[in-house]
């Protein structure tokens, strides 16, 4: 029976899980500047991710519950981020090593997260909630900026060289079927929607749309189609690289279970 | 150094905060509002919590003394430097108060008092030129980020020469809460702390 907490976890578990992923570029930033925007843009979402853990052990107030333990000690079928946020920074289904990083897969699915939790958060800001409420306005500000930056990078890379062009395409092309899995029902929305707390992401599905496409046509891009299967992230249902995403972040806690510095 | 009442009217345009009931009580916040005078923040060693805006009240608790601080940015690496340094610096002082975490309302540029302006920009920072985008319309909120309309860029004005004749070179500089920018004029690359 999925609950409130859930959606609580969702929201942290896409925020942490994009945050690590974002985080993976710290020190190979294809620029120094766009190195420094990630990390920033990786300290946002993390911090995000925080508070609201914070709040879910709060709200459960079990005495064992810490932000920690939400973290560190879940196993990939009890996360509830979106499945787009796990992918690799790669339009290759296995990327096998380093080097098959590509920034534009990174730009081109902030922007789609960015472009879409602006607007959540926005809504989340009069929450019922009012401990999620106070999380949201300062999380809407923060993806203010992150879209900002991706927005004047797909427009960059968009109208840039023809190998910029064609990679950041492709990256749109290879990340908007993901894209799907934002607008179908799940049960922890519902519960969240129907308590107030929450809000239904659908309603904001016209306007995200209008900017995706007033983006790339400005960029000079075409409309990526978003067809195709359904991925299943946000019910606990991932793809095979959650897995090793959550192998690298939570080793150091399980190899050393409540260490301090 | 300012009255308590002056110093809160300057630094809490936001906040409703009740008028002190007893003389004896606004006396002992006023020294502890003097006291945190001291602390600043770790990665902008000119300006003092107050100036910042995250200093936003000293009040009297069920359980005695709070202070209440209030984060910047959600992952802001400070923020539990500073809240050590508040303690450390109450508990130097012998005061005995805790120190609570506010989220609401959410922290923002526009309590950066005139006078941490001031310091921020003799300190080579740009300080936010307009105000935080405080309405929520989703609209609004995207017009800014895709730089359309209201969301248009700000004109910075350079911290060395005046000139606003700069350019932003990155959104995001040596921290989250700050954008890196170049003087066109005196050719300079400065900080700007951008309105959140």
């Amino acid at each position: 029976m999925a609950s409130y907490q859930d959606y609580l976890l969702h929201l942290a578990d896409n925020a942490l899980i994009l945050g690590q992923r974002n985080a993976e570029w710290c020190g190979h930033g294809p620029i120094l500047e766009e190195d420094l925007a990630l990390a920033n843009n990786s300290l946002d979402l993390i911090g995000q991710a925080r508070m609201l853990y914070q709040h879910v052990a709060a709200v459960r107030k079990d005495g064992k519950t810490s932000e920690d333990l939400l973290a560190y000690f879940r196993d990939v079928p009890d996360f509830k981020n979106y499945t787009l946020l796990e992918l690799p920074h790669s339009t290759a289904i296995l990327p096998t090593a380093r080097g098959d990083r590509d920034y534009a897969v990174t730009i081109a699915r902030n922007f789609l997260y960015s472009g879409l939790m602006v607007q959540v958060w926005a809504a989340l800001a009069a929450s019922t909630d009012t401990h999620l409420a106070a999380i949201a306005s300062k999380s809407l500000k923060e993806s203010q900026y992150h879209l900002r930056h991706a927005h004047d990078w797909v427009l960059r890379l968009g109208d840039g060289t023809d190998e910029s062009h064609r990679r950041i395409q492709a990256a749109f092309d290879y990340l908007m079927p993901f894209t799907q899995e934002f607008w179908t029902a799940s049960d922890m929305e519902a519960a969240a929607v129907k308590t107030g707390a929450g809000v239904d992401v659908r309603v904001f599905r016209p306007e995200w749309e209008a900017l995706v496409s007033d983006t790339l046509q400005a960029a000079t891009l075409k409309v990526s189609s978003s067809t195709g299967f359904v991925t299943t992230g946000k019910h606990g249902v991932h793809s095979e690289h959650l897995g090793f995403v959550l192998a690298e972040m939570q080793s150091l806690a399980r190899s050393h279970p409540e260490a301090v510095w | 150094m300012k009255s308590p009442s002056s110093l809160q009217e300057a630094s809490l345009p936001v906040l409703p905060v009740g008028p002190l009931a007893q003389s004896e009580t606004s006396q002992e916040h006023h020294a502890i509002w003097e006291l945190l005078e001291t602390v600043t923040d770790p990665e902008i060693p000119v300006v003092n919590l107050r100036e910042m805006g995250i200093l936003r009240a000293v009040r009297q608790g069920l359980q005695g003394l709070e202070v209440v601080i209030t984060p910047t940015y959600s992952g802001c690496p400070a923020m539990g430097q500073m809240e050590d340094d508040v303690t450390e610096a109450l508990a130097r002082a012998g005061v005995a108060a805790r120190v609570i975490t506010q989220l609401a309302p959410a922290w923002s540029t526009d309590w950066m008092t005139p006078e941490g302006r001031k310091k921020l920009r003799a300190y080579g920072i740009a300080p936010p030129v307009k105000n935080a985008c405080t309405a929520a319309g989703s609209e609004r909120v995207i017009a800014f980020a895709a730089r359309k309309g209201l969301g248009q860029a700000d004109s910075v004005p350079c911290p060395q020469c005046n000139s606003e004749n700069t350019t932003e070179i990155s959104h995001f500089g040596s921290t989250a809460c700050k954008a890196l920018y170049r003087c066109l004029s005196c050719m300079e690359p400065f900080d700007y702390f951008k309105p959140y």
